[in-house]
């Protein structure tokens, strides 16, 4: 595991677009705070870079790197390694050398210019968010073998957490605005790994308003540190189980 | 022999007036009055009573003379969980220096530390006040003054517990560098007019920093609110003014850096509102004028309900809040010109520091979770900064009139 893990990171750090990726992250988020001269707002901004980039850059980079590596998954296959060891190789080779991406282009610069706990939040959700985008392509890559449909998928998918989740929740809310929804919207919010995120951020963000929030169920869930805590679980299982279901795909493939 | 007579009148007045000076009683252990009550029966008017450290406990001391009760080393006065400490009826009776402590509580009087009934310039001054249920209570006073007391009750809810500095049916009053924690309200005033209150520290009680009604002519300066369970709630009053005083860190559900309700030709300047849920709340609010408040990290820096007519909002700096502004209706008869708003978009070609768009400061997402607020958790979400963005352009929720025409792009120095 340890030479094909070393082999995939040593690939992706070398490629071209994940050096890209960390220097046009580095520059957006030293931009931003250099540019702001209130850097809480600079935080903001990076806010949805966190929240929406993010996730994009990685579900449709790692699709395509491991529709790419097409080829090379097969060579692993015919050699005597279990299938279980190369795609969790894959898995982490993506994962460690975003991450990385991620650290150097996001966390350096917060950590220079608002290393609060806003900003250490931001920092955690991000990496967590890296690191769950990877594992959805995974699934995405996992369930077809046409790279257009593939990467079509991962597309959706970046779509559908992004943004259609968010406006069905909204939708929902409307209907059914006379009923007490607090509770539900806490189940809600644990469908959506972004959601996980951006609460865990925005309690940090915006607590002044959040303390004037009628139904006190949400601030009183997420706010304290089993909710901080089971909103992480959350995450890790937005990890383990598209991985997982990759896996069984992957292990039973006809390649 | 006119001028001698007239002299005469003037050193019979200076003998007078050395005269009501008047004589010390002592009162301590090893002096002449082991008791302050007696001390104070033994007094006639312009007499000063100083009272030696020690443990007093006299049920209930009742002042009914014009003279001064001065504490060396604060003497602790007990109320045993059971009386009024000191009862005060009358003019120009001071009362200076003492700890008092333990005061009783009653479910159908107010009883507290320090009473004043029916005075007429009375002071209480540098007294240190501990767990007792009303601090300083006026009834029916004039021109009396209020310094420098620092009043600490533990109270546990509202019914059970009195305010720090209660004051009814008063005028002229003046309450200066108080401390105050712990009680229902720290400052109450009912019918209280032309009063000055400066430079209190009002925090951690358990309703109202402070709450007046019915209070005209009233002017506060420079008090510091902070950390209490409701914030401010001010109603029913006419021509305050309110300078340079800081609301801090009032969070919760039903908090206000200050509730304005039916509050009209008053004057709010230089206040500091900041980590408050609701910084400015108003209600049934007119001809208000608000100008060189600063408004940061508040949830909503002012909500501003339709029923509010002909206040004005000047040179403000909005800043770093969740929300700037939020009402609950179309209608706007207020106006907002030349405010700091850090949100703002806008531009500025001709270089007069002005912007050239009117920033509209009620966001549309604002407006949505005014009627539904379980929407807040899709706060900052991308669905929702798109439909923000849409309704910049094509306003249909937002109030459109709710605009500041001249908006400042610099962060204004106040």
């Amino acid at each position: 595991m340890n030479k094909i893990l070393k082999y995939v990171i040593f690939d992706i750090v070398q490629n071209k677009i994940v050096l890209l990726y960390t220097f046009f992250l580095l520059v957006l988020s030293l931009s931003i705070f250099s540019l702001e001269n209130n850097s809480a707002k600079g935080l903001l901004s990076l806010l949805n870079i966190v929240l929406i980039i993010v996730p994009l850059i990685c579900i449709i980079f790692s699709t395509i790197y491991i529709y790419n590596s097409a080829e090379f998954i097969e060579l692993l296959v015919s050699q005597p390694v279990k299938r279980k060891t190369i795609w969790l190789s894959i898995f982490s080779g993506l994962s460690i050398s975003l991450s990385l991406a991620f650290f150097v282009g996001v966390c350096i610069p917060v950590l220079i210019y608002h290393a609060d706990t806003t900003g250490m939040m931001m920092m955690a959700t991000g990496l967590f968010l890296t690191v769950v985008f990877v594992s959805i392509a995974m699934l995405a890559a996992g369930i077809t073998r046409d790279k257009a449909k593939g990467i079509g998928l991962a597309i959706l998918f970046w779509l559908y957490f992004s943004l259609i989740f968010d406006a069905l929740v909204l939708f929902f809310l409307f209907q059914f605005q006379d009923y007490p929804l607090e509770k539900v919207m806490v189940f809600l919010s644990f469908l959506n790994p972004i959601d996980l995120a951006r609460i865990q951020i925005l309690l940090q963000m915006d607590i002044s308003a959040l303390m004037g929030y009628t139904g006190a169920v949400f601030r009183e869930f997420f706010g304290t540190y089993t909710g901080i805590i089971i909103s992480f679980i959350g995450l890790i299982c937005w990890i383990i189980v598209p991985l997982l279901i990759s896996l069984s795909i992957f292990k039973r493939k006809d390649l | 022999m006119k001028g001698v007579f007239k002299f005469s009148i003037l050193i019979g007045l200076l003998f007078f007036v050395v005269s009501a000076k008047g004589n010390i009683l002592e009162v301590g252990i090893s002096k002449p009055f082991k008791k302050i009550q007696s001390a104070i029966d033994a007094a006639k008017n312009g007499d000063t009573i100083l009272v030696e450290a020690g443990i007093y406990k006299e049920k209930n001391i009742i002042i009914q003379k014009s003279i001064v009760l001065k504490g060396i080393n604060f003497p602790i006065l007990d109320g045993e969980n059971k009386y009024e400490i000191i009862s005060i009826k009358a003019q120009y009776a001071t009362i200076d220096g003492f700890k008092m402590q333990h005061s009783g509580r009653s479910e159908t009087r107010d009883i507290g530390a320090i009473m004043i009934y029916d005075s007429y310039k009375v002071t209480a001054i540098n007294n240190i006040l501990d767990d007792t249920n009303f601090g300083i209570y006026v009834q029916n006073s004039k021109s009396c003054t209020i310094k420098n007391n620092s009043i600490t009750a533990y109270g546990k809810n509202e019914v059970q517990s009195g305010n720090g500095i209660s004051c009814w049916k008063s005028d002229s009053l003046i309450i200066i560098g108080n401390k105050i924690k712990g009680h229902r309200d720290g400052i109450y005033f009912e019918f209280v007019t032309n009063s000055l209150v400066w430079r209190n520290i009002s925090t951690k009680n358990i309703r109202y920093g402070i709450h007046f009604m019915f209070s005209h002519h009233d002017t506060y300066i420079g008090n510091v609110f902070e950390e209490n369970e409701s914030g401010v709630a001010v109603m029913y009053t006419q021509h305050i003014r309110m300078y340079n005083n800081f609301f801090l860190n009032n969070w919760g559900d039903a908090a206000y850096g200050i509730l304005l309700k039916d509050i009209s030709d008053s004057d709010i300047s230089g206040n500091y509102f900041s980590k408050n849920t609701v910084a400015l709340h108003m209600e049934g609010c007119s001809r208000i004028n608000l100008y060189k408040n600063t408004f940061s990290f508040n949830g909503w820096a002012v909500k501003i309900q339709a029923s509010c007519d002909n206040n004005d909002f000047t040179k403000n700096n909005f800043s770093n809040n969740t929300f700037d502004i939020g009402t609950n209706g179309s209608l706007v008869l207020n106006t907002f010109n030349g405010n700091y708003w850090d949100k703002y978009e806008g531009y500025d070609i001709n270089r007069d520091k002005i912007g050239d768009v009117p920033y509209h400061p009620v966001s549309m997402y604002a407006m949505i979770i005014d009627s539904n607020p379980a929407a807040l958790m899709l706060f900052r979400s991308l669905i929702v900064t798109l439909l923000d963005k849409s309704e910049k352009i094509l306003p249909s929720i937002t109030p459109e009139n709710l605009k500041d025409n001249t908006p400042v792009m610099r962060r204004l120095a106040l």
